[in-house]
């Protein structure tokens, strides 16, 4: 797809060492290294689980092969369901309100109208640079009724925050800390493609008197639309695959975040505290599965309609 | 992507992006010319908006710079967003970095270890791979980016038992290969270096090169590697972040601490406090989340006219 | 001491005591007692898997007796995520250590799937009597002995003394007056908790053992798992009222937020194994002199009934390349010389000779005050609760106790309730694990 139009008439040259256009396979030798690789830590791991999948290994009684069981168990397992669920809420609030404000930050940045605009952009990204692990344990401790953040602010005001960790409220403040951890970078993303818009459209827009919500709405959106649905889909797979932050948070929210609060979590418990490789593997396979069909939907229709 | 983690980061799991449509590329702009010649008028209301977001992204980052001058008993009993008490981050820096023998100093240069060999090693891949998708015609390479795609979207929590067990066949476990090996892919990277490869290397300079009778290695090296900087220091710093902030497969992998990375040995000092007899050292986990993101925040503002160029030309095809 | 619990050893020391244990060792004959010590003349290399600080000045010890001995201790994770790794291990079969350190309500699990092997002819057979009961059964399983008990805890109520004292309250001898000092002293200081609980399966299991219940019953392979016995009851319907009232604080164990409750008297009292000393002195120095020490509140009045919480054994994995050097290395930890190392370093002792040693009884707490605790916690140790057995699947039950009683702490729902859905989902899991439950 990427190789562009096929240049121009090569016919008649005999050379045997030239790829293009015809096909051959020097492209391999080096594209080679990363396929080798990929099939080691990807390839391998996913056929291997795919036939742990097939069997069931006991406690007592061993390893048998039981064909399909496994999947029937986890199309009905109200556990999985549950987790999924609440991804499913997850990625229905917290990537758009991130999207959004990435993507309204990167329109501001751009648009040339800030004081200390390259002071923005640097910053608004640096919490990207925070290791998931560190923040969450950093945002743990904030969040600490008594002792954290939101404990000063209680006393300090003499009021009485709703705690951020409670079960109604740990899925939002999970949202928030990978808002946190993101905004900066999917707004760098924004920013890039609207760097990249050719001057002539604004030109354009410019004779026609577009004013600036105009053009935003007329040649930015449409322009950065690809970046657009490349970020959703990246936060669609993220979100999907939740599990740092709450395996972090879990220490300090233990009735909130359940073993089976993210699909993730659900597949590492059974497989670490359960020792039910075969069944983890199962899920993860179906979850895969999910994502990639969710993930191919979006991208279908996102860039149907720029098209 | 990096590793089989199931970091919820999107740079990790990047991939999906392979679909650039007709729509897409017609716009695909030459290089952005600098724009808009006279520059607007700036606005105070929309500085103070924005400012809104920045004040989100760095508060978090200053209780992290205040509370790592705190002792353990200030963290606890002072507000949270100011200094207070004595000012203890030297002595703090130099708990973190003595306690247990000095165990930090190992886990930083273990993190470095793993981001050089990981991380570089993941660069050089994406960069050949990247190279032969944009330039070169070969039989599967279709099936190429659907596969990895694929593969990204299956959860790496499941995928680590086998890869563990796979891994301690050949005895590679509680190695650092078993922590290298996985940070080598970089399906991100991959994408990004395709991406900015296309748009890069003039085909007609590599026609010249292989008319004048270069070998395609020589070729790669002499002529499109110096093309390729840009894009390269970009998908360097992502492959680092990724390899830096790697957390799931290193705990499956490593059960020795001498291997840890700094992700896992900050995790396992917070959880000290809970075994009898431990001794809770939340001060040093503070002091310690610090340092550990000082080298990637000093990494992005020396290189940041690099990647910012970089991901200006990736991100365009989107 | 309970009478019953004394044993001819009493005052002999330790020195005494460590003496016996080697002749034990020595007489108990069979060619792999003999296997041992030949393994420790031949020396070697071995990996020891385990968290325990104590440890290390241990290894220290021996290698310098031993010098044709090298242990490699490693600290491959803590509690479930070390057994996750060490189950990892055995299933992939390489990487397995010598000797691992497992708790006694994890042990189980390891002896049924035959991880870990049965130490009884290496010598372990001989020390009937060498520990308290309540460690000592918990490493005899399926007619074997699985580990060797390193440390016990014996549960005792730890109390900040000067918040009872400014409030009037006593030391409260039942768990209704518990409660009831619960009350008082959060009606006079809102901010101020007799205790806190987030829902924790140690502390329920070690509660509902002390009031007498044995919700989990095993025999081979059949399981029962039930809670509806007297003692799961009365457990839960006491302990409800504490949630109820909101009189523990929501502050989970072994958090900052924890540490700094019980220094600045806001967490009132806390009930611990006899490990606990070690954590207060460590991180919670704030307290010092405001602690005491009592035997846990009783579910009957006059009774005094106790119950182990937490603690772990040496266990030898059934993969291990040299299992009777690792042997040697945990009988020298756990009953010889490094008994004396560990105890040092605020270990409380699992071995009887030291339970029962005067020094050890009539130390001086500082952090308490001056209080001889040990007096109280080799008391308690003697009156744990016999007949206790934990499921052979307790690491995955433990981490399914906050999906289910964890309910109770956030919800409308019961401890009841929650033990109810906690069994339900222990038995479909022992199910399917092959093992006959509840049928």
């Amino acid at each position: 797809m990427t190789t562009s139009a096929a240049p121009a008439p090569v016919a008649a040259r005999p050379s045997p060492r030239r790829p293009r256009p015809r096909r051959s396979w020097t492209g391999w030798a080096f594209i080679g290294p990363f396929m080798a690789v990929f099939a080691l830590v990807f390839l391998a791991p996913i056929a291997y689980s795919v036939y742990l999948s097939l069997f069931q290994d006991r406690l007592i009684g061993g390893n048998t092969f039981v064909g399909l069981d496994n999947y029937t168990r986890a199309l009905t397992d109200a556990q999985f369901w549950s987790g999924l669920g609440r991804v499913s809420l997850f990625l229905a609030v917290q990537v758009p309100v991130m999207l959004v404000l990435a993507l309204l930050a990167a329109l501001a940045v751009d648009s040339g109208r800030l004081y200390g605009r390259d002071f923005f952009r640097i910053s608004i990204f640096l919490p990207y640079a925070v290791p998931a692990v560190v923040a969450s344990l950093m945002w743990g401790f904030m969040y600490g009724t008594r002792f954290g953040l939101v404990g000063n602010v209680n006393e300090a005001l003499s009021v009485t925050l709703p705690d951020p960790l409670s079960p109604d409220l740990v899925l939002a403040s999970i949202g928030n800390i990978v808002t946190w951890e993101f905004v900066g970078y999917n707004m760098l993303i924004f920013y890039s493609a609207l760097r990249v818009i050719p001057i002539s459209l604004y030109e354009a827009a410019e004779i026609d008197g577009a004013g600036q919500l105009r053009t935003i709405t007329a040649i930015k959106l449409p322009a950065i639309r690809g970046a657009l649905v490349i970020a959703t889909i990246f936060s669609i797979i993220g979100s999907f695959q939740l599990f740092n932050e709450p395996s972090i948070l879990q220490k300090l929210a233990p009735n909130a975040i359940t073993s089976d609060f993210t699909p993730n979590l659900f597949t590492y418990s059974l497989a670490f505290a359960g020792q039910q490789h075969n069944y983890a593997a199962t899920v993860a396979i179906v979850m895969g599965l999910i994502t990639m069909a969710i993930a191919y939907t979006v991208q279908l229709r996102g860039m149907r309609k720029g098209a | 992507m990096s590793t089989s983690a199931p970091a919820s980061t999107p740079s990790s799991r990047s991939g999906a992006a392979s679909t650039r449509t007709a729509g897409a590329r017609l716009r695909a702009p030459k290089r952005a010319a600098r724009r808009r010649g006279a520059a607007p008028r700036r606005s105070v209301v929309l500085t103070l908006l924005t400012g809104l977001v920045l004040v989100y992204s760095l508060l978090p980052l200053i209780w992290l710079v205040v509370n790592a001058t705190k002792t353990q008993a200030d963290l606890f009993g002072s507000f949270g967003l100011w200094f207070s008490g004595d000012f203890a981050l030297f002595a703090n820096i130099a708990d973190t970095l003595t306690y247990d023998g000095g165990i930090f100093t190992r886990w930083l240069l273990n993190t470095v270890l793993y981001v050089v060999l990981g991380a570089g090693g993941a660069t050089l891949l994406a960069v050949l791979g990247g190279y032969a998708l944009a330039k070169f015609d070969f039989p599967g390479k279709r099936a190429v980016f659907a596969v990895v795609i694929g593969a990204v979207a299956v959860p790496g929590t499941a995928l680590a038992v086998p890869t563990f067990l796979m891994f301690s066949e050949v005895g590679l476990t509680n190695t650092p290969w078993s922590v290298i090996i996985p940070s080598l892919i970089s399906p991100f990277g991959l994408y990004l270096m395709w991406v900015f490869a296309t748009d890069a290397i003039p085909d007609e300079l590599l026609e010249a090169a292989r008319i004048d009778g270069s070998g395609e290695l020589r070729t790669f090296a002499r002529i499109a590697l110096p093309l390729l900087g840009p894009g390269t220091v970009t998908v360097a710093l992502f492959t680092m972040v990724a390899t830096w902030n790697n957390y799931f497969l290193p705990l499956i992998m490593l059960k020795n601490p001498d291997w840890y990375p700094l992700t896992l040995g900050l995790d396992a000092w917070n959880d000290q406090a809970s075994t009898a007899g431990g001794e809770a050292v939340f001060d040093l986990v503070i002091t310690g989340s610090l340092l550990s993101i000082v080298p990637l925040i000093i990494a992005f503002l020396l290189l940041q006219r690099f990647w910012q160029s970089g991901l200006a030309a990736g991100s365009v095809k989107g | 001491m309970t009478p019953a619990w004394r044993t001819p050893l009493r005052g002999l020391g330790m020195a005494a005591a460590l003496l016996l244990g080697v002749t034990a060792c020595g007489s108990g004959g069979g060619s792999s007692a003999g296997d041992v010590r030949s393994a420790l003349e031949e020396g070697g290399k071995i990996t020891v898997w385990a968290w325990e600080p104590t440890l290390k000045s241990v290894v220290e010890d021996f290698e310098k007796e031993h010098p044709n001995v090298d242990v490699e201790l490693v600290n491959a994770g803590t509690g479930p995520d070390q057994y996750s790794a060490l189950q990892n291990a055995v299933k992939a079969g390489s990487g397995v250590p010598d000797l691992a350190q497992i708790e006694y309500f994890a042990l189980s699990q390891f002896a049924v799937g035959e991880s870990v092997a049965d130490l009884s002819p290496m010598g372990a057979a001989d020390l009937d009597g060498t520990f308290s009961k309540g460690p000592w059964s918990s490493v005899n399983l399926e007619g074997g002995i699985y580990g060797m008990p390193m440390d016990s805890g014996p549960m005792a109520l730890f109390y900040n003394k000067d918040v009872f004292d400014e409030h009037g309250i006593e030391v409260p001898a039942t768990w209704e007056e518990y409660i009831e000092a619960g009350r008082r002293l959060h009606k006079a200081d809102p901010d101020a908790y007799i205790t806190s609980d987030t829902g924790d399966a140690g502390l329920a299991t070690s509660l509902i053992w002390q009031a007498g219940g044995q919700p989990f019953t095993v025999d081979g392979t059949d399981v029962t798992v039930d809670f509806t016995d007297e003692g799961s009851t009365t457990y839960a319907e006491t302990w409800q009222q504490l949630l109820d009232d909101d009189l523990v604080a929501p502050v989970n164990s072994w958090t900052d937020e924890w540490f700094q409750g019980m220094a600045d008297g806001t967490i009132a009292s806390v009930v611990a194994g006899a490990w606990m000393p070690a954590n207060l002195e460590s991180s919670v120095a704030d307290g010092a002199g405001s602690w005491r020490v009592a035997p846990m509140p009783q579910w009957e009045e006059g009774a005094s009934a106790s119950a182990e919480n937490g603690g772990s054994s040496l266990a030898v994995p059934e993969a291990g390349e040299n299992k009777e050097l690792a042997y040697a290395f945990a009988e020298y930890a756990t009953t010889g010389d490094g008994v004396a190392t560990r105890l040092a370093e605020g270990a409380f002792p699992a071995t009887t000779a030291d339970l029962e040693d005067e020094r050890f009884l009539s130390r001086e707490f500082e952090y308490f005050g001056g209080q001889k605790a040990n007096e109280v916690f080799a008391e308690s140790a003697g009156n744990v609760v016999e007949g206790w057995s934990y499921l052979p699947y307790q690491v995955y039950a433990n981490e399914v106790f906050n999906d289910t009683v964890g309910k109770a702490y956030v919800s409308d729902t019961t401890l009841q309730e929650g033990l109810a859905a906690w069994q339900e989902q222990t038995v479909e899991y022992g199910n399917q694990q092959g093992f006959t439950v509840n049928e």
